[in-house]
């Protein structure tokens, strides 16, 4: 009953969003309003609608309605209830109803907002997110369908079905399968959500695009209304990508964060292309130019975004084998094709309209280095398109298949990671229109000095490999330089206000929140480096078999195994655990207890590792085998992580920057006019 | 509507055009080095088990990707040695090929249980046993063919099982 219920209404919102579009659509070419105001009527409804049809699914998993496949495959009795919620994005059909639900919430939003002046862009605003919206209910009720249901017919065959077949029973089934264990961990809860949230946004600023095309109004506004969306869609996508290396981290057991592995470089894709949009947006408010490129990053981004929901979402990960093997593949190519077929149709059409206002003049000016960043950032999604399509790639042109692993990945972003780093240390100094050697040399040497002085401290400690050499150098710089921009400008007030610094630098942050948010953001990605750089060129492991009260050694810390207990656990895992304490030069620092899970239901064992985290680093401790009764007594593999927890400081510190940068300003919002006069007059460089 | 900044101007001057054109030509051929050198050293060939089989001898002792079903029975770990030894069966690459035999539970458990497929012996070392490795999963793995027939891995990812347990539970019962 409630699976019909559901079903039913996602029918129903899917007519809905096709109306909308093809309303909006009429009402735009005609110019007539009232068909716009249908369909922005129509785009209102399909909220309520989907979320009664999410709130379906809701209540069938928490009530533990088996017969339907996809509450069988994700739930199961012993789950407890917030697990049973989140199942909703447990699996695939169930997280397309989640995006849908996400991209309705995000579009009535926007059709919410006051149109006044921009009323020219509405219809085409709902067309396009209708579009999508409709694409992804399409794909929902005509292949990935949540709500069917497991039939039984009189000879006992067992079909899948939405509608009774006739004759046939509707299954009785006692427990579900449960959610995937490596899935039932607070990162992997929030994961989803956050990478959808992001994902879901970025289709709001690329409908702004399209509508600016399409009306032939291709001044800045469009990005000027869409700037704080574009922020939050940023924000989220990036929180999304540190949960999942949190998750990857805590939960698979291998000591890593990121593995180069299909879908992350499908989730890291759409991210490289609003990162490099987020920073050339700037360039166009300022300064009038990149026009045409601001157009093709962002349906870059939006038609990556789609794609990157396919390859996460469809099952066809992780084997290169299986690229297009899901039934849903074909069709996600299509609507890639088409809509950016389309969306560079219309750039072309307006193309001379796009001509930028000014020329740049200088190497070293910063629109010139906020370019540079664009390439880099190009050329990093370069790197990620060919590194997926690679095997796809060499089948077509020599018939056989030839793929590349993490090497290849490692090898080829490495340097141009390394230069936007040391971009971030040198564009902040530098001016808009016009900038030299000299100017800019005036503008750095205090902290380049100041940094190689800690090169030379990090030398004298030892360090003699040169890749990590520069890395270190490169972090020690960009926050030198960060930290001297905010103290510059934090003394320029001090010495003009009177105030004192603290104030100062408090009221300096709040009236320029984007430019020393982003500034943050800047110190949250170098923190990170630094724990890629520690990760990268110093991990080091150790493994071994073990009797009790033995150690292993591993960096001048101790390992010592002390105990093992086995048990089961009221919600169905078989649990050993052991108890091993951990010593540097002989003191304690720690109890650790690694352990291995079984679930029962599923026959699946997960790992779970004992971690005893500084910031100098984790000492990370796998149970890899037992023997409880015999005197060998257990295996363990240990890993040193030099500098890991920085990764995620700087993960905190970049959402807090991003958060200060894209925070609703109090005052109202300047009248678009004056806008660009008063940020003019705010030169980029104090 | 955008404000010049002082001394800015909108002439066109040649002295910094080419200073441009330069400098992106360069940064393409450094970017376009990049993918090509790393793509020379990291690539490998992605085979089904019957083609390193057929293809053995010119492939011997060199790095290549390969893809089977598990074969549950034959898993042996030792954990003093970190030793994972595994048979794999051969699966199709072909996706049409997957998608005509009913996709890709079916086609590993077809694999599996079918003894004439092609099957080679797998070793891995250094390694916990993984959490995801038993029978019918699907194993990816990067490594050599030696001369004795075996396959050692130096990378083994397997594909998570959520994916294609068997769709219709057994404990389902008619009403």
């Amino acid at each position: 009953m409630i699976a019909e219920l559901g079903f039913g209404i996602l029918v129903i919102a899917f007519a809905v969003a096709v109306y909308s579009a093809a309303a909006a659509i009429y009402g735009g070419l005609r110019n007539q309003p009232a068909w716009a105001e249908s369909a922005r009527y129509g785009m209102l409804l399909t909220w309520p609608l989907i979320t009664l049809a999410a709130l379906s699914l809701i209540s069938l998993l928490l009530t533990g309605h088996y017969e339907v496949e996809y509450v069988y495959n994700v739930t199961s009795n012993s789950m407890p209830t917030y697990l049973k919620i989140t199942a909703l994005w447990g699996g695939q059909s169930g997280s397309l109803v989640f995006w849908s639900w996400l991209m309705s919430a995000f579009a009535s939003a926007v059709t919410l907002r006051k149109w006044d002046r921009d009323r020219e862009f509405l219809p085409w605003v709902i067309a396009v997110s209708s579009i999508t919206l409709a694409f992804f209910l399409g794909l929902i009720i005509f292949s990935q369908n949540p709500f069917v249901r497991i039939w039984v017919t009189p000879s006992g065959q067992q079909l899948l079905s939405m509608v009774q077949p006739a004759g046939a029973s509707l299954a009785v089934v006692a427990d579900g399968l449960g959610l995937n264990p490596l899935l039932r961990h607070p990162g992997m809860i929030f994961h989803p959500p956050m990478l959808y949230l992001g994902f879901v946004s970025f289709v709001i600023p690329y409908a702004f695009a399209i509508a600016a095309l399409v009306t032939g109004r291709t001044d800045d506004r469009w990005i000027r209304i869409t700037r704080r969306w574009t922020l939050v869609a940023w924000l989220f996508l990036s929180i999304g990508l540190f949960l999942g290396m949190r998750w990857a981290y805590d939960v698979l057991g291998w000591g890593g964060f990121w593995g180069w592995d299909a879908v992350e470089v499908a989730a890291l894709m759409p991210w490289l292309a609003g990162t490099a949009f987020v920073h050339s947006v700037m360039i166009q408010e300022k300064r009038g130019m990149m026009k045409r490129w601001n157009m093709v990053l962002i349906i870059l981004t939006y038609d990556l975004v789609i794609y990157g929901t396919f390859l996460t979402r469809s099952g066809v990960l992780s084997s290169v084998h299986a690229f297009a093997q899901s039934s849903i593949g074909p069709v996600f190519f299509a609507f890639i094709g088409i809509t950016f077929g389309i969306s560079l149709g219309l750039l072309l059409y307006r193309w001379p309209e796009l001509k930028s206002e000014m020329q740049m003049t200088s190497v070293l000016s910063r629109e010139a280095l906020f370019l540079l960043n664009n390439l880099l950032f190009m050329a990093l999604l370069v790197v990620c398109f060919w590194g997926v399509n690679f095997p796809l790639l060499s089948e077509l042109f020599t018939g056989q298949k030839v793929t590349v692993g993490p090497p290849f990945y490692t090898s080829a972003t490495g340097p141009l990671w390394a230069g936007l780093l040391l971009l971030m240390g040198v564009a902040p100094l530098s001016a808009w229109g016009r900038s030299t050697v000299k100017t800019l040399g005036k503008a750095i040497w205090k902290p380049f000095a100041a940094s190689l002085v800690v090169l030379a401290a990090v030398i004298a400690a030892g360090t003699r490999e040169v890749s990590a050499l520069i890395g270190f150098w490169l972090v020690s710089y960009v926050i030198l330089v960060t930290l001297y921009e905010y103290l510059r400008g934090a003394w320029a007030r001090h010495r003009r206000a009177g105030e004192n610094l603290l104030l100062a630098l408090w009221r300096l942050i709040g009236r320029n929140r984007r430019r020393y948010g982003g500034y943050f953001i800047h110190l949250g990605v170098v923190l990170a480096a630094l724990g890629v750089i520690g990760m990268q060129f110093f991990q080091t492991n150790t493994q071994g078999s073990i009797p009790v009260g033995s150690s292993l050694q591993l960096d001048g810390y101790t390992i010592t195994y002390r105990s093992l207990a086995i048990f089961d656990t009221p919600d169905g895992r078989n649990v050993a655990r052991a108890v091993v304490d951990v010593y540097k030069n002989g003191a304690f620092l720690a109890e650790l207890y690694p352990r291995r899970d079984y679930y029962y239901a599923s026959q699946q064992p997960m790992t779970i590792p004992g971690v005893r985290s500084s910031l100098g680093g984790d000492i990370y401790v796998d149970l890899v085998d037992w023997q409880p009764i015999t005197t060998e007594g257990a295996t363990f593999k240990i890993y040193h992580n030099p500098l890991i927890n920085w990764l995620w400081i700087g993960g905190l510190t970049f959402v807090l920057g991003a958060l200060i940068a894209a925070w609703p300003d109090g005052e109202k919002a300047p009248a678009p006019s004056e806008a660009p006069a008063k940020e003019a007059a705010l030169p980029g460089k104090a | 509507m955008e404000n010049a900044l002082p001394g800015q101007t909108k002439t066109f001057r040649t002295g910094g055009r080419w200073k441009f054109i330069v400098g992106g030509l360069v940064i393409l051929a450094a970017v376009a080095y990049l993918i090509i050198s790393s793509t020379q050293a990291n690539a490998q060939y992605f085979l089904t088990i019957d083609e390193l089989k057929s293809r053995g001898p010119a492939l011997l002792n060199k790095d290549v990707r390969i893809s089977g079903a598990v074969v549950g029975d034959t898993i042996q770990y030792d954990p003093k040695t970190l030793t994972l030894s595994f048979t794999v069966a051969n699966v199709p690459a072909d996706n049409s090929v997957i998608d005509k035999e009913g996709g890709l539970a079916a086609v590993l458990h077809a694999a599996v249980v079918n003894p004439k497929t092609t099957r080679m012996k797998v070793v891995v070392v250094g390694q916990p046993k993984p959490d995801l490795l038993r029978n019918e999963a699907q194993a990816i793995m990067t490594g050599q063919l030696g001369n004795d027939g075996v396959f050692r891995a130096s990378e083994l990812l397997l594909k998570c099982p959520t994916k294609y347990q068997d769709v219709v539970p057994n404990q389902v019962k008619a009403q």
